[in-house]
């Protein structure tokens, strides 16, 4: 720690501290473009100036540590002035450098309302420009389908390019030439590659880089915000909801340290479009091969008597993105018709609770990822599949302790080097065995991680490989009294909650591909990604037109996840709740009220009225939900030796799980946006094979 | 300054390859530098390209990136800082005529005039293919201002006589002296120097003898 004086206030500060983190830990208000806390310090925006007693010039505070601060003549500690009129004097001549080439063009600028230069000018600097001169114009640059450019608006922080570069990892963004003509494009103007592209917008503290599905929608006041939680992926980045009338117009991050800092994947930033699309408003009923529009009290009925057929022939599939109460009320309807066949895993993963809640999340935590120094990733794509803990293995790769990844599974541009260990289920073998070198590394490490995708679960022998992955982990000692290093990443948003509250085929349940075999009746709860067959009634639950709708004989229509209270468990094991933007379109109700009300047509009502009597039941019967939002529930020490069952794997190699990243649920794949990005992404993929 | 950008795609080159000599040299470069900052041999690689190609073309800023391990866009970046890097092709000869304070005030304004009107807009090239000029930062020479560089060399005090003739010479396939057009010796006054004549001054013989505290015992 180090004592430096603030404005006549002494504080003690860490001494490797900048000078803008000490003067704001005393209080005092800095302005800045170029800082950004989670990039490196660039220092060229010059607007951070501060004044330092004994120092020839006002200095750049985001530069300049407090440790390289000399004492006074008498040791006194060093003197910082944040609002002396030399300081005063030098932002403002700072702002009207700035202004110089800045464009007055606020009225048609969508950053208008939340933009750093605007703020900040109003603040810091003149009341009016003496320049006189011709200003520069820059041309636009392509940036892809998400970013909108207006490149004349720059002011050269250089913020995007650290951020590409550093945490996205995709180093595509530059700046090219010098002084005044210098430009931030990117090579030959190629669409951004990374899946965290649409961050820079967010970024930038003017109108330059601009969210480009949401240009000239709205003003930042007219929207109404809501704090809300992320089901794109499983790690349930927080997010706000702005939202105008009925209709969603952009989401964007919220910060959260646990897990997505202040990030958040494009999917989850701009699927949202797809909100508006191939909406179930209404219930329909197959009448021949049509699809009919039903009154929501017919379709109900059709429901409750398809519900009082034989519960083995009745079968229960969560989709990806059903909330807990979905798969609670559901699965509480089920127990009291006697229906066993519960699935949420409609991938056909093998995965399932029998080893206790570790068995099934991700054990270190998204933070422990910066503590660990050897990560082994088993048949997973993290960069596919949770782009923003991606980005935060980088981060801890980048940080210099984790230095040894490996990946065994197909090969991936990961944005961080790692060795490939191959693409069999015979490394896990060798591994298991104590063979090979790897096997020392894991085994000597501190604090040693093991990644399991789903790619490792969702095979026909994914219990079987999940079991050689524990003896790995037992063999290791992955798991110790205050580490635990067996982590499951998740795709889905619901499906640790489904694994929570035990949505799984038990007492000789069918599990997914069974009950789409055997069952007559298929109930799909969301669920997209199953394909039932023909001869079956199939009743879909949801909010898109996509393709479980299409198939279905019965719909009752349901709200997105923006429309509807709904708690998330992401693939920590964290607990965090939903709360509605828009209410819901046309019919639909949400899906626990839809069983509550089908159960009291046959007679055995649901013992809750109300959701908050829902979530009452949920945390009685489940003690992992008696946690506040945000929390994750202190688990018992995960035993390794029950997860996976025992056998010799099948096949041998592991194949993606995801084929495109943009088109990965419903809600995405009614996305314009997305489509276009996946068209992309397509295009610059097949020019790649071709060269 | 100007905006710089790559040459349009119709002159680009399909390809770019080291020819044997410069492959040498890009090796010296490299083993400069510890191979983890291998990155940092970027702008002599930049260097040699221009050298081998006469500019700097798109293929040649992808393959010394690939070469090493650098993304391209931070290649482009160095290229388009540096107006010493063509982007595009250049004359045969390229003068670099310097246009900064000093040089003007001594007559480069006739320099570029004669450079306008006998080879045409600055970065056009000649017919031929012979001659290219631009206008330059100052060159560091302003003792001998006005100054025009061509490719390595320094032809220096000229006036339109004598910047005239060097066009003329070039273009009748002569060779042509770098230096100073007026016979100056190197940076000195016009005429020869005017101060230090005296060789005793720089000789050594007027240096006192003095005792270097703390110096090491020599070796018995």
């Amino acid at each position: 720690m180090a004592k430096i004086v603030v404005d006549g206030q002494e504080i003690d500060v860490p001494a490797e501290y900048t000078l803008l983190q000490a003067c704001e830990a005393a209080g005092a208000q800095i302005p800045r473009f170029c800082y950004h806390e989670r990039l490196s310090v660039a220092g060229n925006c010059r607007m951070c100036l501060v004044e330092v007693k004994g120092a020839p010039k006002v200095v750049a505070s985001c530069s300049q540590q407090v440790k390289d601060q000399r004492p006074g003549p008498n040791g006194e500690p060093p003197e910082v002035f944040t609002a002396s009129d030399k300081v005063k004097k030098s932002r403002a001549g700072v702002m009207e450098f700035m202004l110089i080439n800045h464009p007055l063009d606020c009225p048609i600028c969508d950053q208008g309302g939340e933009c750093d230069l605007q703020d900040q000018a109003v603040i810091y600097g003149d009341a009016e420009s003496r320049y006189c001169e011709v200003k520069r114009a820059k041309e636009e640059v392509n940036m892809g389908p998400l970013v909108k450019t207006e490149m004349t608006r720059c002011i050269q922080c250089t913020r995007c390019v650290r951020f590409v570069t550093e945490v996205a990892g995709v180093p595509e963004i530059g700046a090219i030439g010098r002084g005044e003509d210098m430009e931030i494009t990117t090579y030959l103007e190629m669409a951004l590659t990374s899946e965290l592209s649409g961050n820079v917008v967010d970024l930038c503290p003017v109108g330059a880089l601009t969210s480009a599905p949401y240009a000239f929608n709205a003003r930042p006041w007219e929207l109404r915000k809501t704090e809300s939680i992320d089901v794109m992926d499983a790690l349930g980045s927080n997010i706000r909801i702005d939202a105008r009338g009925a209709d969603v117009l952009r989401i964007e991050p919220r910060i959260n340290d646990d897990i997505n800092e202040e990030w958040l994947s494009d999917k989850g930033r701009h699927a949202c479009d797809g909100l508006r699309r191939q909406r179930l408003d209404k219930a329909y009923v197959r009448k021949g091969s049509k699809l009919v529009e039903a009154n929501l009290d017919d379709a109900l009925d059709v429901f409750a008597k398809k519900l009082q057929e034989a519960p083995e022939k009745i079968g229960f599939i969560g989709g990806d993105l059903a909330n807990v109460e979905t798969l609670y009320a559901a699965k509480s309807l089920a127990n009291s018709l006697g229906i066993k066949n519960l699935d949420c895993r409609q991938d056909g993963a093998l995965i399932d609770d029998k080893a206790g809640r570790g068995g099934y999340i991700f054990n270190s935590t998204i933070n422990g990822i910066e503590e660990a120094d050897c990560i082994l990733i088993i048949g997973s794509n993290p960069r596919l599949e949770a782009p923003v803990l991606n980005a935060r293995i980088r981060k801890a790769y980048l940080a210099g302790k984790l230095n040894n990844i490996a990946l065994i599974g197909p090969s991936y541009d990961l944005t961080y080097p790692y060795e490939n260990l191959g693409n069999s289920v015979k490394i896990l073998e060798d591994l298991a065995k104590g063979k090979g070198d790897f096997f020392k590394t894991l085994s000597n490490a501190q604090k040693p991680m093991i990644i399991i995708g789903m790619g490792a679960y969702a095979r026909e022998d994914g219990d079987k490989v999940a079991k050689l992955i524990a003896e790995i982990g037992l063999k290791a000692k992955i798991v110790n009294d205050d580490w635990n290093g067996f982590n499951v990443l998740h795709q889905a948003a619901g499906r640790v909650g489904g694994l929570d509250i035990g949505f799984l085929p038990k007492d000789g349940g069918k599990s997914t591909n069974q009950i789409l075999k055997d069952c007559d009746t298929i109930i799909l709860l969301g669920a997209d990604e199953v394909e039932a067959p023909d001869n079956k009634f199939v009743i879909y639950i949801g909010s898109h037109g996509d393709k479980g709708a299409h198939n279905a004989d019965l719909i009752l229509p349901a709200p997105a996840y923006t429309e509807k209270q709904g708690i998330y468990v992401n693939t920590e094991g964290r607990v965090q709740y939903a709360t509605p933007a828009v209410s819901p379109k046309g019919d639909a109700k949400e899906e626990w009220a839809l069983f509550r009300a089908v159960s009291a047509m046959i007679g055995k009502k649901l013992p809750f009225d109300n959701i908050s009597q829902l979530r009452g039941k949920l945390k009685e019967e489940f003690p992992s939900f008696a946690v506040n939002d945000g929390e994750i529930a202190q688990n018992t020490k995960l035993d390794l030796r029950f997860v996976g069952e025992g056998g010799n794997p099948t096949s041998e190699i592991f194949t993606p799980q995801i084929d495109d990243y943009y088109l990965t649920n419903a809600i995405a794949r009614a996305s314009l946006i997305m489509a276009k990005c996946s068209a992309l992404k397509a295009q610059s993929t097949t020019k790649v094979a071709a060269e | 300054m100007s905006v710089r950008r790559l040459a349009p795609e119709e002159v680009q080159p399909k390809s770019f390859a080291w020819s044997k000599e410069l492959e040498a040299k890009c090796a010296f470069w490299l083993a400069k530098y510890p191979p983890e900052r291998k990155r940092s041999a970027v702008i002599p690689f930049l260097w040699l390209a221009q050298k081998q190609e006469g500019w700097v073309s798109q293929k040649a800023i992808e393959a010394i990136a690939d070469q090493l391990g650098m993304p391209d866009i931070r290649v482009l970046e160095v290229a388009t800082f540096y107006t010493m890097f063509h982007l595009a092709p250049v004359g045969k000869v390229h003068f670099q005529v310097c246009g900064t304070t000093p040089c003007m005030l001594r007559g480069s304004g006739e320099i570029i005039k004669i450079c306008k009107k006998r080879i045409g807009e600055h970065h056009h090239v000649t017919k031929d293919g012979k001659f290219s000029w631009e206008e330059m930062e100052c060159l560091g020479s302003c003792a001998n201002a006005p100054v025009v560089a061509i490719h390595d060399y320094y032809h220096e005090d000229l006036d339109a006589d004598s910047f005239n003739k060097i066009i003329d010479d070039l273009e009748a396939g002569k060779e042509v002296k770098p230096g100073s057009a007026i016979g100056r010796q190197k940076s000195a006054p016009e005429g020869g120097p005017t101060t230090l004549l005296d060789p005793k001054l720089y000789d050594g013989s007027l240096a006192k003898k003095i005792k270097i505290p703390n110096l090491p015992e020599k070796a018995k």
